[in-house]
């Protein structure tokens, strides 16, 4: 059930798991799962998950609003979708700085 | 169940796909029909049917469904299609076929669907839509060896192409429609564990296929880069808006001229060929002044339809969603309101019914509640026709037009008032300060030609049928309770005085006093509850009867310029800013929420909010007078 145990490349170096929520635009990252999270119920995850926020596909922040630092475009596969914070809280990424080519 | 019932129509294909996958153009270009397509997701909000006869001479019905991200439906309009599939729809049989539509560009996340509409086990073709753009792309998509893989067949199309839909016509002729499928498979809600695993097996096929996609930076991320950069991307937005307005006026001037001379060349033309006859006052005075008032803003509506159509077509959309997101959030409306609100600009009509992709009861019902004060296109007449009376047309801050300014303000002051009621009804429902987003920014195209010629063509075909019915037939009404009962012999003043219209103004007058208007606006506004630019023709019409003698068919501006005082000119903009909509839009608010309860609170607030408005914009303006 538990897919958090996401494989890295042996050589890379290890990132820590954090919220999509605070990754930085520019850098590419792995998503690891949805949860459901403080300010979502789980049917905001399920929508992620059915979004394609899916375990091992590569995330990107393409820009983010001004001071507020909300709301969030993200890239996941060849999509592009427009996330409020508590929503990007939902979907647990780690940083695979360099990960280009998805399949 | 029923399949005999509609032998004769033909079998049942339904067209089943993600958002904005290009469902709408392959139906429009297979049925001859005219649905709406933009870039954005949930353009198609309710099932539409259409009948295709196959290059054979086989009958299909060919069925198109609002875009669905997965069979498990959060929003009112993918309910349609999750039901339509599963049989779920009262009186309605399955489909007997389905064409699962993709977008070439986006397999990774389009096949997720096409697996679980496999498992339905309904007969079914999956048609690798945008195969064009796919491959100008770079992809190479190995289409046999993609069927092999999924088990199910596959034609590639071209959905904004005539000829691009050859392929699955082929298809629906040699292999289509079987004969009723088997009974709906079990169907029940995935956990994001079977999703993932429906992935993986998305990217095995994918592999297997040679599909080939990049994660770095596309095309549309390099023109996101700016367009949604949070300096940038508003002071962009704010330009682009700005100059929509002042094209409004600069460029509807000449085309605006030209059918104001045609109107007052057929006015001249009845007055002197034929002899004096009520028929005639109903022609000059009733119809041509009337329907001669409302034509003129023909041009204005036009060039504003051409912006909205090429922002939408491109994709610019949602991302101007994007960067208002934090004004809509902060009144406590889901980011999704906004594809609704910006399609209330055209008419609250279609705004209300594009609510039913927000998930939320509580945040649809709010965005339903506020869409009448977009400034849709019915009013752009009656701005139009009181800003080109009473603003001069001129330059002011080097270079910006003035009227254009003024019209500018007026729609930044109809979304002011929303977001002010959003915050309202927030505050009192006490709603989630949590509202969903999660919306799609599509990848951006160059607007397609056909496409932004049909969308102006029908906005043409709209509004003239608005005036060669609704318009014509209230305009010759109200010339008639405008002329009857005659003035007594000898009375000093214009007959319409005494007329029943002229009575009714008179009685409403008292109403409107406080707020600056006269009888024959308080005439007007009647008949401009059942659409709003009728309120100009019927203006046109009482002023036509009132001046004594003298032809004004075509010169409303002019007459209305030199009788009102410029309070009273200000006052009704505000007026129209709030205005009750029209009957239509109270009647789509109680099919929408299926209950009087909320048209009734819709048009008593505005009506509390227009006289409010009015009243305010009337005394400040009497004081500085």
């Amino acid at each position: 059930m538990d897919d958090r145990a996401t494989p890295l490349a042996a050589d890379a170096p290890a990132f820590a798991e954090m919220a999509l929520a605070d990754l930085q635009p520019g850098i590419t990252a792995r998503v690891v799962g949805v949860c459901s999270g403080p300010h979502a119920p789980i049917e905001v995850a399920q929508r992620l998950a059915e979004l394609g926020f899916l375990p091992g596909e590569i995330v990107r922040v393409v820009a983010r609003g001004f001071l507020s630092r909300e709301p969030i475009a993200v890239r996941v596969g060849t999509g592009t979708f427009a996330l409020r914070r508590f929503e990007a809280d939902c979907v647990r990424v780690v940083p695979a700085p360099g990960a280009r080519v998805i399949i | 169940m029923n399949a005999a019932l509609d032998q004769a129509n033909g079998p049942m294909v339904a067209l089943v796909g993600n958002p904005n996958c290009g469902k709408t153009a392959l139906f429009n270009i297979l049925t001859g029909s005219r649905q709406k397509v933009a870039n954005y997701a949930g353009v198609t909000v309710e099932r539409k049917e259409g009948p295709l006869t196959t290059p054979s001479g086989r009958r299909i019905r060919i069925l198109d469904l609002p875009g669905a991200y997965s069979l498990d439906p959060m929003t009112p309009d993918e309910s349609v299609t999750a039901d339509v599939l599963l049989g779920r729809r009262d009186g309605e049989a399955r489909p007997d076929f389905v064409v699962c539509v993709t977008d070439a560009t986006n397999l990774r996340q389009n096949l997720r669907l096409v697996i679980s509409v496999k498992r339905l086990g309904l007969p079914m073709v999956v048609a690798l839509n945008m195969s064009d753009l796919a491959r100008r792309k770079g992809m190479s998509i190995d289409a046999a060896r993609l069927a092999q893989e999924l088990g199910v067949p596959i034609v590639e199309t071209v959905g904004v192409r005539p000829g691009g839909v050859k392929p699955l016509l082929e298809f629906l002729d040699r292999a289509g429609p079987a004969a009723a499928g088997p009974e709906p498979a079990a169907w029940r809600k995935q956990t994001p564990e079977e999703i993932a695993r429906d992935q993986r097996e998305v990217l095995r096929i994918l592999a297997a296929a040679g599909v080939e996609d990049f994660a770095g930076p596309t095309f549309s991320d390099r023109i996101d880069a700016v367009v949604l950069h949070p300096l940038a991307g508003p002071a962009i937005l704010a330009v682009v808006l700005f100059l929509v307005f002042q094209a409004v006026f600069a460029w509807a001037q000449l085309p605006m001229d030209l059918i104001k001379g045609g109107i007052t060349t057929i006015g001249g033309w009845l007055a002197t060929a034929l002899p004096a006859s009520l028929l005639k006052d109903l022609l000059i005075n009733g119809v041509l002044a009337g329907v001669g008032s409302v034509l003129v803003f023909l041009p204005q509506i036009l060039i504003l339809f051409l912006f909205i159509l090429v922002l939408e077509d491109a994709g610019y959309l949602p991302r101007a969603a994007f960067l208002l997101d934090r004004v809509m959030g902060s009144v406590g409306l889901s980011g999704r309101a906004f594809i609704p609100l910006l399609s209330s600009f055209a008419c609250a009509i279609p705004g209300i019914m594009a609510t039913r992709t927000i998930q939320s009861p509580r945040d649809r019902l709010a965005t339903i509640m506020i869409a009448p004060l977009m400034t849709c296109s019915a009013r752009l007449p009656v701005y139009a026709l009181i800003i080109g009376a009473f603003i001069p047309h001129e330059l002011v801050w080097g270079g910006l037009e003035l009227q254009g300014l003024v019209l500018f303000a007026l729609y930044v002051a109809g979304v002011a008032g929303a977001m002010s009621v959003a915050y309202v009804l927030n505050r009192r429902g006490r709603g989630s300060r949590f509202h969903a987003l999660m919306l799609e920014l599509p990848a951006y195209h160059w607007p397609n030609l056909r496409n932004l010629a049909i969308g102006l063509w029908q906005r043409l075909e709209i509004f003239l049928t608005r005036v060669g019915t609704i318009i014509v037939s209230l305009m010759v009404i109200l010339w008639a309770l405008s002329s009857v009962p005659l003035a007594p012999a000898g009375a000093a003043g214009p007959a319409i005085q005494y007329s029943i219209a002229g009575r009714i103004g008179a009685a409403l007058a008292v109403v409107f006093a406080p707020i600056g208007f006269n009888w024959q606006i308080a005439v007007a506004l009647v008949p401009g509850l059942a659409a709003r630019e009728v309120a100009v023709g019927a203006l046109g019409t009482v002023y036509a009867l009132s001046a004594t003698g003298k032809d004004v068919s075509g010169a409303l501006a002019p007459l209305i310029a030199r009788s009102w005082s410029l309070p009273t000119a200000l006052s009704l903009l505000a007026w129209y800013v709030f205005a009750p909509q029209c009957l239509s839009t109270l009647a789509t608010v109680k099919r929408e929420t299926n209950s009087w309860r909320y048209p009734v609170i819709m048009a008593g607030y505005l009506f509390a909010l227009a006289y409010a408005a009015s009243f305010i914009t009337y005394r400040i303006a009497l004081a500085f007078q």
